[in-house]
């Protein structure tokens, strides 16, 4: 297995090449062939090498490809390991990655775009599992720039429409500013600590925090979690997550949803030790919960089916940043692993009702569809218990535990906030239920009307009658997800993960927390109590009483938190105000007044002008008389001679 | 009485300075080819006239200066032969050997 772990990148990226290069040569058959066979070699590999360190002694696989730079002091391994950590996220990414595979063979049937498609996601996989193979934290900046520019490409995939592209192009600044602070962090790790890989890092970091330099550590700590905040879509940086939903509903699943945005998160846990030692914590924290308020305060009136998932991805990606600032980090990758689960899940069911509508996604102009699509509508229902938190579903152990480990932590407050979120959190997720599935069907309304898509494409609402389930090539990796969702609470992965690989996690931060006592019964009753209140509330509002709405809107308190909420706090206007408009204006300013005065008019412009003035003062010599050019021959001889002489004498 | 290397070198100096006073006063280009044979030789006679100075015995190092002065002998029958049959095709495009009238590198 050693020898075998570079596979698990390559098998994936193979499969990106053969489809990049001859894709729009081979039939669709083959194509769908190699997009789907790289990624589930992969998860074959992945579950052998993860069976290797969960079995056994539980020793850590370290593969060893030889130096990958070596300049000076610097020297960077090209080094693969597989722990209890990375083996995990192995299980998620090839997991639900080839799960996603499968569905979108069916969601992209009739794109033209086919074979760019897989092979972008081909690339996606082989680059995030580059990302958690990494034993350095600079290979691991590559799996990150890898999955970056992936992500960027499948939001803009659908090109042809500018909105597309320009999601896609703020996806990718975004970013950027947040990889500016990750590679100051990186810069300063070699500064401080001269080497980058992980097991040295968290070492290194927890015998550096007795000495008295831990402001160094500090900054180390923040330029990171900055880097984190970008991928991972937490405050201030979460804006490009929502418009990432112009790509394609699989990649929503796969990138934004289940594993790259989550990247973050694995950072963090990966680096616990040296983030414990940081004293950074209290502050992811304080960003995890109220990116988690905020992003479920936007939820609770978006009406774009992918924009209610995304916001409620950013809002549940806080709660992992919550559980990993109360340095509970297993029990985030525990959220981590089953928001993978069910968030896929409700993507997928999203995109299978999406596509049975033929691209509609206006919650508005949908309604009663479970009476057409049963199998979606369950499946959808699963996911959404999940996320709800409701009793003995995935989330609700994932989700109570971090709110538990707040609450043991000392944090009240944040945990009040967790908690309310929680409520919010049901509300939203069953106004998606009933908006979508109950109810009448709203969509032949504006029948004959008709309107573009994300694709540009007209297209026209779906009469009632010609509504049909999705193939099974779609449904197939819902069920399996589904049951996911519905058991993955039962895997015990903080257990598995605090038990074996983290002893380098600081010892007492929410390690002693584990095991069923009194204080997490208490906690399973309130988490489960929060989820039924949205639960109900939710059904209230939008099935049993539907004028509720229209009563509490009506208040003037209604009315403007209504507007804020559904115009997202106006934070996309705000940034726009504060930061893109000035910058472009000092850009204006900067093209004008040093590229185009100073740099085009004067330096180069200046350089030609001194040149041609000069020449035309010197060319009055060359008269093209041969007597004129020996007088000044001989002249400049006896010149030079007399110069020598002098010189000399 | 010998020459001395004085006199030679001040012959030659003056032999010079005369091909080079034709070279710039003159406008017919054979006077000019001619003053520049005349350079040519001064610089031989210096030539041997330091070889004669300060190489006692010739036939024990014959090749002292003295093989310059054929070699500059050689290279100027060759300059001769390439600078007058310019001369001819100058003269047949422009029906002149006047170097004042032949401007064409006027920049």
């Amino acid at each position: 297995m050693e020898s075998a772990l570079i596979l698990i990148p390559i098998l994936p990226f193979l499969g990106f090449l053969i489809n990049g290069l001859l894709g729009h040569k081979m039939p669709r058959r083959a194509v769908s062939f190699f997009a789907c066979a790289g990624p589930a070699a992969a998860a074959i590999l992945s579950l052998l090498a993860f069976q290797q360190v969960a079995g056994g002694e539980g020793k850590a696989i370290v593969q060893s490809l030889g130096d990958w730079i070596r300049a000076g002091s610097l020297h960077v391994p090209f080094g693969l390991k597989v722990d209890h950590l990375s083996g995990v996220m192995l299980l998620v990414i090839t997991g639900v990655g080839t799960l996603i595979h499968v569905y979108s063979l069916g969601y992209m049937r009739d794109d033209p775009g086919y074979p760019r498609f897989f092979a972008y996601l081909n690339l996606f996989m082989a680059a995030m599992l580059v990302l958690v193979l990494a034993n350095n934290i600079v290979l691991l900046f590559l799996g990150w720039e890898g999955v970056g520019l992936c992500s960027y490409l499948l939001i803009g995939f659908w090109y042809k429409d500018l909105s597309n592209a320009r999601a896609g192009m703020k996806a990718f600044v975004v970013n950027r500013v947040g990889d500016f602070g990750f590679v100051l962090g990186v810069f300063l790790i070699f500064v401080t600590f001269g080497t980058f890989e992980f097991d040295a890092l968290n070492a290194g970091a927890a015998a550096k925090v007795t000495v008295s330099d831990s402001s160094t550590l500090w900054w180390i700590g923040i330029l990171l979690f900055v880097g984190a905040t970008g991928k991972s879509a937490q405050i201030p940086l979460y804006v490009w997550l929502p418009d990432a939903m112009a790509g394609p509903t699989p990649v929503s699943a796969l990138i934004h949803a289940a594993t790259m945005v989550t990247s973050g998160i694995y950072l963090l846990a990966r680096l616990s030790g040296l983030f414990v030692a940081s004293g950074v914590l209290p502050i992811v924290a304080t960003i995890g919960a109220l990116t988690a308020l905020l992003g479920a305060l936007i939820a609770l009136t978006q009406t774009d089916i992918k924009k209610v998932l995304a916001y409620s991805t950013v809002s549940q990606l806080g709660y992992m940043f919550l559980g990993a600032g109360v340095g509970a980090f297993g029990v985030a990758v525990f959220h981590l692993v089953t928001h993978a689960f069910f968030k896929a899940l409700l993507f997928l069911a999203a995109g299978a009702v999406i596509h049975s509508l033929h691209h509609e996604q206006d919650m508005r102009k949908m309604g009663g569809l479970l009476r057409k699509l049963p199998i979606t509508a369950t499946v959808f229902l699963v996911g959404a218990l999940a996320l709800s938190g409701f009793p003995l579903t995935a989330g609700f152990f994932s989700k109570d535990e971090i709110l538990h480990e707040t609450l043991h932590g000392g944090h009240a407050l944040l945990y009040a906030v967790g908690f309310v979120t929680a409520i919010l959190t049901a509300f939203y997720t069953f106004r998606q239920f009933c908006m979508v599935f109950l109810g009448e069907y709203r969509g032949s309304a504006h029948e004959g009307h008709g309107h573009h898509d994300t694709r540009g494409a007209l297209v026209h609402h779906a009469d009632s009658s010609e509504i049909r389930e999705s193939p099974w090539v779609m449904l197939g990796p819902l069920v399996i997800l589904g049951l996911l969702s519905l058991g993955g609470g039962f895997l015990d992965v903080p257990g598995f993960l605090l038990g074996a690989a983290h002893e380098t996690q600081a010892a007492g931060v929410g390690t002693e927390a584990h095991g069923p006592d009194t204080g997490k019964l208490t906690g399973w009753i309130l988490g489960g109590s929060a989820a039924i209140v949205g639960i109900l509330a939710a059904f209230t509002a939008f099935q049993w009483s539907p004028g509720l709405v229209t009563r509490l809107q009506g208040t003037t308190p209604g009315k403007i938190f209504a507007r804020l909420s559904y115009n997202k706090f106006y934070v996309d206007e705000a940034y726009d105000l504060l930061l893109v408009r000035p910058f472009s204006a000092v850009s204006l300013i900067l093209f004008y007044l040093i590229d185009r005065a100073l740099i085009d008019c004067v330096l180069v412009g200046g350089t030609g002008f001194f040149v041609r003035l000069t020449g035309s003062a010197l060319r009055r010599i060359q008269t093209g008389r041969i007597p004129t050019y020996t007088v000044l021959l001989v002249a400049g001889v006896v010149g030079l001679l007399t110069i020598f002489l002098w010189a000399a004498g | 009485m010998t020459l001395s290397l004085s006199f030679c070198l001040h012959l030659s100096a003056a032999i010079f300075s005369i091909g080079v006073y034709g070279v710039l006063t003159r406008s017919n280009l054979i006077v000019i080819l001619m003053s520049l044979e005349i350079m040519l030789n001064a610089v031989n006679l210096s030539l041997v006239a330091f070889g004669r100075a300060f190489l006692t015995d010739l036939t024990r190092d014959p090749s002292g200066p003295q093989v310059f002065v054929i070699m500059v002998l050689a290279v100027a029958a060759a300059e001769a032969a390439v600078g007058l049959s310019i001369l001819l095709a100058v003269y047949r495009k422009w029906r002149t050997t006047n170097a004042g009238e032949i401007d064409l590198l006027k920049g």
